[in-house]
Formats: structure tokens, C-alpha cells, sequence
């Protein structure tokens, strides 16, 4: 980046600023904490966890995991928040979470049309695109040629169902297992899950996709 | 459908490797959001509705939200709820705002802006101590 001109001499005595933005979220957080609804410090322990805790890997562990054990995955498929908290690996899954399995016949694609509810105990916080108007239109007006734009192209014979993730119920895929794994441990496994194979824009890696 | 359909559709927005909170503020609102969910201030569904009314607002407006708006409906939509629980009055947040303003300009850049009672100024009172 060049060097920014200097608009204040030194030793002017210039102020600091505040955004418009950062002036609301800090008058927010006074507000609020000053009247005991937050506390600061509760606030940078959840940032943080986002940032660094909680992410698409939990959601890779589960998957990969659901490929080896076939009675985890007749839970998982039956009520997964009640299958994951069961294996009590990560916090709590507070709300109601359902998995979408693909097979050979059928491929899941999650949206949110009405805004952005997202698994994010299990996946993190949502990508970019699946916040944007035209991810939550076009998936619902044209989702084949939308997996297209993703680099996926699905056999014509294959259906695409498109679920709505809403407030109190949470969605996920369950892709099915790549070909050529036989016999791959749980952790090899699940680094074949892509945060978008569990969104349903994507698919697993293949096994020479990933470095041995 | 056909092909010129399909070109007429707005494309979507790609981006590499995004950080999870693309500013600090971001990240305070998300939490501030979490955390109030958490004490039981509002359920999510409450609070989806609120982000989903301001979206719709902000595309009425000519917002094209491609996702970069994002964090904005976000925090709009959070002012809103905490405003219809009583948990902060829109002219409390108001004056905290500019004390806030006020804050950062009698801070010498590169400090960290601290919030002092001298910063809400003489003519309105801090918010806890108004009366209606």
C-alpha cells in the first residue's frame, strides 16, 4: 500500500476517529452492558470461538464419521443434533439440526431464502456467497445451473432437491463417501469433506485430491 | 430454462479464502447478537424475522446485497430488536453515539478510545440517569 499522505502535522494534536458503523456497535455494547444484558468480556470468548474453534472441520468429523460407523449415521439421519451432542466431542448443539443425505438418485442443496440460517455450531459462520440475494434466488429458480457456476455438473437423471434451512431447524448434507476409499481411516476421511459438499454446492474431494 | 434467462440472473459474488468477520465491528454485533440470544432476550426465530425484514427493506431501497451488506442489515436489525425488548431506547443508543464521537476526537490518534462521563456532554445526561 503506498504511504498515505499525512493530513495533521505532527504534534497537531489530531483526534481519532470512529466510523458510523463502529459508532453504533460501541454504543450498543455500553448501552447493553451498562445495563447488564452483555458482558464484554463474553463477547471476545464468542468471536474468538468463531474465529478459531468452530469451523467446517466438526462438520468434516461428523461426516467422515457417519461414512464408517453405519449406526452413527442411521442416528445422524434420524435427529442430528441428538447424535452429534450423544458424542459430546464439541458444545452443545442448541438447535434442531437435520441431516440431508445424498445418494446415487438424489442431491441436497441447502439455502436460506429468507436470510442466512446456517448450521453454524456444526459448519461455522455461512460463506460469503450464501448471504447474497443471488445464491438465495437463483437456487430456488434454477438450481442446476447454479451447482454449474460451482463447477458441478450433475447427470440429468440425478435430482436436485433444494431445502430451506430456517430459524428452529438447521440443515446440512451428507454427501456420500468418494470411491477409491476403502478401508481410510476416519481422519483421512475427513479431510475429503469440503465446507461446500456439506452446503451441497460442492462435492468431497477425490482421494488424489489430497495430499497423502 | 434458456440460455439468455439464465445470463439475465445476477451472477454470484465469489471471494477466495474470506476471514470469518471482515472488520472488528462486524464481529462485535454478531456477538452482541449471540450473547442476547443466549440470556433468553429474544428467540432465533425472533431474531431471523428482524434479519430477514431488513434485508427485504434494504433490497427495496436498491440494496443489490451481494453479501458485502451483510453485517449492515445485521446490525440494523439488532437495533431494532433490542429497541423493541427495552433492553436499549433508540435515544439512549443516540446519545451514547455521540459521547462516543466526542471520545475519539479528544484522543490522540493511536490511543484507545475511552468512554469517560465528561464525553456525554453537559446538556443531556448519561441515559441511565434520565428521567422521562
Amino acid at each position: 500500500m503506498p504511504a498515505e499522505p499525512h493530513l495533521h502535522a505532527p504534534g497537531e494534536g489530531a483526534g481519532s476517529e470512529l466510523s458510523p458503523l463502529e459508532l453504533r456497535v460501541r454504543a450498543l455494547e455500553t448501552v447493553l452492558s451498562e445495563k447488564g444484558y452483555i458482558v464484554p468480556e463474553a463477547l471476545d470468548r464468542i468471536v474468538e470461538a468463531f474465529e478459531t474453534k468452530i469451523g467446517p472441520h466438526r462438520g468434516a468429523k461428523i461426516v467422515a464419521k457417519a461414512w464408517v460407523d453405519p449406526e452413527f449415521k442411521r442416528r445422524l439421519v434420524a435427529d442430528a443434533g441428538d447424535a452429534i451432542n450423544a458424542l459430546g466431542e464439541f458444545g452443545p448443539i442448541g438447535v434442531h439440526l437435520l441431516a440431508l443425505e445424498n445418494t446415487p438418485q438424489r442431491h441436497n442443496l441447502v439455502v436460506c431464502t429468507l436470510c442466512s440460517c446456517y448450521p453454524w455450531d456444526l459448519l461455522g459462520l455461512p460463506p460469503f456467497w450464501y448471504k447474497s440475494a443471488p445464491y438465495r434466488s437463483r437456487v430456488v429458480i434454477d438450481p442446476r445451473g447454479l451447482l454449474e457456476e460451482f463447477g458441478l455438473s450433475l447427470p440429468s437423471d440425478v435430482e436436485i432437491r433444494v431445502s430451506d434451512s430456517t430459524a428452529e431447524t438447521r440443515l446440512f448434507v451428507l454427501p456420500m463417501r468418494p470411491q477409491g476409499t476403502e478401508g481410510w481411516s476416519e481422519e483421512a476421511l475427513a479431510r475429503l469433506v469440503t465446507r461446500d459438499s456439506m452446503i451441497g454446492t460442492g462435492l468431497p474431494l477425490r482421494p488424489h485430491e489430497v495430499s497423502p | 430454462m434458456k440460455k439468455a434467462q439464465l445470463n439475465a440472473l445476477p451472477s454470484l459474488p465469489r471471494q477466495g479464502d474470506e476471514p470469518v468477520f471482515a472488520a472488528p465491528w462486524q464481529a462485535q454485533a454478531f456477538a452482541m447478537t449471540v450473547a442476547l440470544y443466549e440470556k433468553g432476550l429474544f428467540t432465533w426465530s425472533e431474531w431471523a424475522s428482524r434479519l430477514a425484514a431488513e434485508i427485504k427493506r434494504a433490497q427495496a431501497e436498491g440494496d443489490p446485497d451481494l453479501g458485502d451488506t451483510y453485517y449492515h442489515h445485521w446490525l440494523a436489525a439488532l437495533e431494532r430488536i433490542v429497541a423493541e425488548k427495552g433492553a436499549a431506547e433508540p435515544r439512549a443508543l443516540e446519545q451514547t453515539r455521540e459521547a462516543w464521537k466526542r471520545a475519539a476526537e479528544r484522543t490522540p490518534h493511536g490511543r484507545p478510545i475511552v468512554l469517560e462521563a465528561k464525553d456525554f456532554s453537559q446538556r443531556r445526561h448519561p441515559p441511565e440517569t434520565e428521567s422521562p
